[in-house]
């Protein structure tokens, strides 16, 4: 990995215009410290990837694993039906992730609410978030997808599809609520003062003054559960769905082959690590906003 | 006449810390009292006690005659006749200047958005800071958004100020500016309680200075007799603290 640099000094390009201010002596020293460093991680690098590439080559079953993992022609023939299956991973994805940011709320606000009246409520949504954060997502989604339909109910009451998704739906949520929930936390008990002494409701409070600036707060994070719902789309696979893992599978029988999986990793990465990228770009920038300056 | 705010022996207590011991005090329609003490009199708590942000132990509160401290009341119409200014602007930082002073008129008093933005634009000119308006509080100086909050509260239309040491958190040079909207509110006749460390501030404004010290009001009285002959020990060892410091 190349660490990344910091772009003081990069404004600053040896260009052929001598009429320029000479470098301070600080600007001499960052960019001898900038190209060392770059030399060195390139250096490292190489020869790690090198290494794996000279060494891996010589194990025993690489030539079978390369035969079955790593095929090139099968991976030609598999390639366009798994992008028509992803097709479908993306579909549950759109739908599902509304619903999760509604319910997360409605969740959060909930376990917010100091009403006696409205008691059950917060009882609620905090059996609710324990009891779906404390199960595997897989486990959600094989005992309501094989649960449900078992009642026998017409369709499209007995899809796969609907109920594979609720699954996702109930554990999301419960993720995403709690992401909501320290947002609303985060907010100073100042701004609460401000607004109440203005004479707003406590629910006029939270409406216009503390959510509004919780989920701006909570945006990065909640990027990231759904990176990783998009991942989890795919355990739908498990109760029925063709979507790209499914498919994945279909391809290595027919084939016998493991190479359509590597084709659905490749997919994968290609949404995610863009999107990650994202997130990570997000968060730094929220860090600097907050903090400052960085400390170098 | 009844007194626009009366305070009849006021207790509060955080867990075993007791920080108001007893407070009394009569405040007269457009009288403006500055509160001084150290930090950790009560001063602060005082003035929360006042908009319900705190709830009381024992004692009451009136405006108008209007037991405002009696449990179970509802606080929200209470506050709309009462504005407070804190030491930090506790501004909302995801709205522009005119959101924050149009939001409450439109919200809590019902008024279009129209109509409470016009209104809102006429108080923040008022306050000089019209080419601010569409701009966040923090693109602003301290000063400025320290104005913004009173024109926040104005908005309301209050009969009562609670100003919680509103100056306390601004560079020296900005000071100015804001103690001149207090000047403003004094001469329209507006009832105001301060908690203040400008003590030159509280001696040209305040028709009453009152000394706060471990949650009791030790004395009050006019700023010229307070500041010339204080009677109570514990004032005289403040003021001449105050007066080390070079503040007075």
């Amino acid at each position: 990995m190349v660490p990344e640099m910091s772009d003081h000094s990069g404004a600053i390009s040896l260009s052929e215009d001598s009429s320029r201010r000479p470098l301070s002596r600080r600007q001499v020293f960052e960019r001898r410290q900038k190209r060392r460093s770059l030399l060195i991680a390139l250096a490292s690098s190489l020869a790690v990837i090198g290494l794996l590439v000279a060494l891996i080559p010589q194990t025993p079953g690489w030539y079978k694993v390369k035969r079955s993992f790593f095929n090139g022609p099968i991976l030609d023939e598999t390639f366009p039906a798994l992008l028509r299956a992803f097709v479908k991973d993306i579909q549950i994805f759109l739908w599902c992730a509304p619903c999760i940011l509604v319910l997360g709320m409605l969740l959060a606000i909930c376990r917010n609410v100091r009403s006696p009246l409205l008691f059950p409520l917060r009882l609620f949504a905090a059996a609710y978030t324990d009891i779906f954060r404390g199960i595997p997502v897989i486990l959600t989604i094989l005992l309501i997808g094989f649960g449900i339909p078992g009642l026998g109910m017409d369709r499209p009451w007995n899809s796969p599809y609907l109920w594979g998704s609720v699954a996702l739906i109930l554990a999301y949520s419960s993720y995403v609520s709690e992401v909501f929930r320290a947002g609303i936390e985060s907010i100073h008990e100042s701004q609460r003062a401000g607004a109440r002494s203005l004479g707003l409701s406590s629910s006029q409070t939270l409406r216009h003054i503390i959510i509004p600036q919780a989920i701006r707060r909570v945006i990065p994070p909640l990027m990231n559960d759904f990176v990783s719902l998009q991942k989890d789309v795919a355990l739908i696979s498990l109760i029925g769905p063709i979507e790209i893992l499914r498919q994945a599978g279909i391809d290595k029988s027919k084939y016998a082959n493991f190479t359509p999986y590597v084709g659905a990793a490749i997919i994968f990465l290609l949404l995610t690590i863009p999107e990650t990228r994202f997130v990570d770009h997000l968060m730094s920038r929220e860090r600097r906003r907050t903090s400052g300056t960085a400390v170098r | 006449m009844t007194p626009k705010i009366l305070l009849d022996e006021v207790h509060k207590s955080f867990g075993t810390r007791s920080v108001l011991q007893g407070i009394s005090i009569e405040v007269a329609q457009s009288e403006v009292i500055a509160f001084i003490g150290s930090s950790g009199s009560g001063k602060s708590t005082l003035l929360r006690c006042v908009n319900l942000l705190e709830s009381i132990d024992d004692g009451a509160i009136f405006l108008d005659g209007v037991d405002i401290s009696a449990p179970g009341l509802n606080a929200d119409p209470v506050r709309q006749k009462i504005g407070m200014v804190f030491q930090s602007f506790n501004l909302f930082p995801h709205m522009t200047v005119l959101q924050n002073v149009s939001l409450a008129p439109h919200k809590v008093l019902g008024q279009s958005k129209k109509e409470s933005e016009s209104h809102a634009r006429e108080l923040i000119a008022r306050l000089g800071l019209s080419d601010r308006a569409d701009g966040y509080p923090d693109q602003l100086s301290g000063g400025q958004q320290q104005r913004v909050a009173i024109a926040r509260s104005l908005a309301m239309n209050p009969e009562v100020m609670l100003l919680d040491e509103i100056t306390s958190a601004l560079d020296p040079e900005l000071v100015g500016e804001v103690l001149d909207v207090v000047r403003e509110l004094k001469s329209n006749g507006m009832t105001m309680l301060l908690a203040t460390h400008e003590m030159g501030f509280a001696k040209e404004i305040a028709d009453r200075v009152c000394f706060l010290h471990e949650g009791q009001i030790l004395e009050c009285a006019s700023p010229t007799e307070f500041f010339n002959n204080p009677t109570h020990e514990r004032t005289q060892q403040f003021l001449q603290r105050v007066t080390d410091a070079g503040r007075l």
